[in-house]
């Protein structure tokens, strides 16, 4: 059955859209990740304007967010501190993301800046997560347990100064790289539609060492009120946020979600990266083609104004 | 005869209606209002030829229909080799061209009338493409063409030289098929009589393609009050967000 998207200004499948948005409710679910990185792809993949499919991520994300939010909530597995500073980063990024985004679009460079942006970081993640589990998976299979951090040993950012304690995350750390990190995830989920979780999630991880009952609880979090802001600030400034895909996308969301959490719970830790680190070079292939690809139809067209 | 009196009473009730010499014209809507269920439309054209006009024609009459959507600017760009990269590196801007055309005929364009003719009275999609790019930019007939080929994939652009009818020697319907992308706005229709290659007559009409209900105003909003906009699509997402963990809550 079709419908018919009154910002995109297009009919679509309805069913096709509920599909993707189960299908990656589920993948974020189970992996605790917006999974906006899979979603805007698929959205232009089935022809949405880049810009509908991005500036829309904005609600579904922050749809999916709340849900996973609450529930980590009600297991008290959010540092709210840690929170709310992610989130100072996360609004800064998300603002200067938004006018990159505008500007490029008036350039017409959104489009190849969107899928070199993809090709580019989804790519790099991608095998950071892939190798970091792949070795992770050899050295449980070996029975040697992965090399922990020395005492005395430091790094780079624990010189730096604005430190603070956050209490159930249990580290101490300075604000500064935290919410430097945050900008970026904050930039980049502007201009690409993404939440940021699957770059934060890792990130807390491997570089602050967040324990893993409170990260993807804050990650969460944080996400939800940028992706908030970010819906504002697109609608705001470049009327792009589309109201239809929208509900239809959190309707399938949420509900592929609830099954993605209970596949998840039966994963194991460095099998269940391993898998995300696969799905998010996939992605990057899927754009790397388009790019690296003689392209069977070297040309586009589109409609820059039009007078009515 | 009787469908030629029904065409003719159409005619008289018809919301949109033209007259030009010797050529009476209806459309069957002057409005296509685009619902959540919308996915395209077909539009009717009627035409009477009036007794005497002009003398009838050996070969017969012949009528062709040209359906043209709201103009704009359009880009074309082109994916070019850059190292082991393919980029849209060259690119041509087209002003006022139509998003949508849709010429209709009783047979093939050729067999009407000659090209000078046609290109004269811009009879066919590719008279009705202006040739100009904007500004300081050389004219490449590659882009022009990729440009038609695209809109002809996507539908938009269409010839059917089989889609008029005529009813009886001087009454004539025509059917053109909006597609669900339609574009939105004023949509110019003009009809050309013609007889023995050369025109004979000519008139225009024009009919609407708006969104309805509840499409225009979730558009209206988002262009007259953005910020409100917004934070009610943000106010709803958490909503729903909300909702989904209130009816899944395990614990």
């Amino acid at each position: 059955m079709d419908i018919y998207l009154p910002i995109a200004e297009m009919p679509i499948d309805m069913f096709l859209i509920l599909g993707m948005g189960v299908a990656v409710g589920f993948i974020s679910g189970m992996f605790g990740i917006g999974g906006g990185f899979l979603l805007t792809p698929l959205l232009i993949f089935v022809g949405i304007p880049a810009a509908v499919a991005v500036a829309t991520q904005g609600p579904q994300i922050a749809a999916s967010s709340m849900t996973g939010s609450l529930a980590y909530w009600r297991r008290r597995a959010i540092d709210f501190k840690l929170g709310y500073v992610l989130l100072a980063g996360g609004l800064v990024g998300t603002a200067l993301g938004v006018l990159f985004f505008n500007q490029m679009r008036r350039l017409g460079q959104l489009e190849t800046v969107i899928t070199m942006s993809y090709v580019t970081l989804l790519g790099v993640v991608g095998v950071l997560v892939f190798i970091e589990s792949a070795r992770a998976v050899f050295a449980a299979r070996l029975g040697k347990t992965t090399r922990k951090r020395l005492a005395g040993q430091h790094r780079w950012f624990e010189g730096l100064p604005l430190k603070m304690r956050f209490h159930r995350a249990g580290m101490y750390v300075s604000a500064i790289p935290l919410v430097g990190i945050a900008a970026l995830i904050g930039f980049a989920g502007a201009v690409l539609g993404i939440g940021g979780g699957f770059i934060l999630v890792p990130a807390l991880i491997y570089i602050f060492r967040v324990p893993a009952h409170v990260v993807v609880g804050t990650s969460l979090f944080q996400i939800l009120f940028t992706m908030m802001a970010a819906t504002v600030f697109h609608a705001a400034s470049n009327q792009s946020v589309d109201l239809f895909l929208a509900l239809l996308l959190m309707v399938g969301g949420v509900f592929g979600a609830q099954f993605g959490a209970r596949a998840g719970a039966n994963l194991r830790g460095e099998y269940f990266r391993l898998l995300l680190g696969l799905l998010i070079l996939l992605v990057a292939a899927r754009f790397a083609a388009d790019v690296f690809t003689q392209p069977r139809e070297p040309f586009s067209a589109t409609p820059t104004e039009t007078v009515r | 005869m009787r469908r030629a009196l029904l065409a003719l009473l159409f005619l008289l009730l018809a919301p949109a209606m033209a007259s030009a010499q010797g050529l009476v014209t209806s459309l069957s809507t002057d409005n296509v209002p685009i619902l959540s269920n919308f996915t395209g439309e077909r539009i009717a054209v009627f035409g009477v030829i009036e007794p005497g006009a002009s003398l009838r024609p050996k070969s017969g009459y012949d009528v062709v229909v040209s359906v043209r959507g709201p103009r704009g600017a359009v880009t074309v760009r082109r994916k070019e080799q850059w190292g082991p990269l393919w980029l849209n590196l060259d690119a041509r801007r087209y002003i006022a061209i139509p998003s949508f055309i849709s010429v209709v005929a009783n047979r093939p364009l050729e067999q009407i009338a000659t090209a000078e003719v046609r290109d004269d009275l811009r009879i066919g999609i590719d008279a009705l493409i202006p040739q100009q790019t904007a500004a300081r930019q050389a004219n490449d007939p590659v882009f022009r063409e990729a440009l038609q080929r695209l809109r002809r994939d996507q539908g938009l652009f269409t010839d059917n030289d089989r889609a008029v009818r005529f009813i009886s020697p001087t009454v004539f319907q025509a059917q053109v098929e909006l597609p669900g992308a339609a574009p939105l706005g004023v949509y110019d229709v003009e009809v050309a009589l013609f007889s023995d290659g050369a025109l004979a007559a000519r008139s225009n009409m024009r009919f609407a393609v708006s969104k309805f209900a509840v499409e225009q105003w979730v558009a209206e909003a988002a262009h007259r009050t953005p910020v409100l906009y917004g934070a009610a699509c943000a106010l709803i997402a958490v909503l729903i967000g909300w909702l989904a963990s209130v009816i899944f809550r395990r614990d």
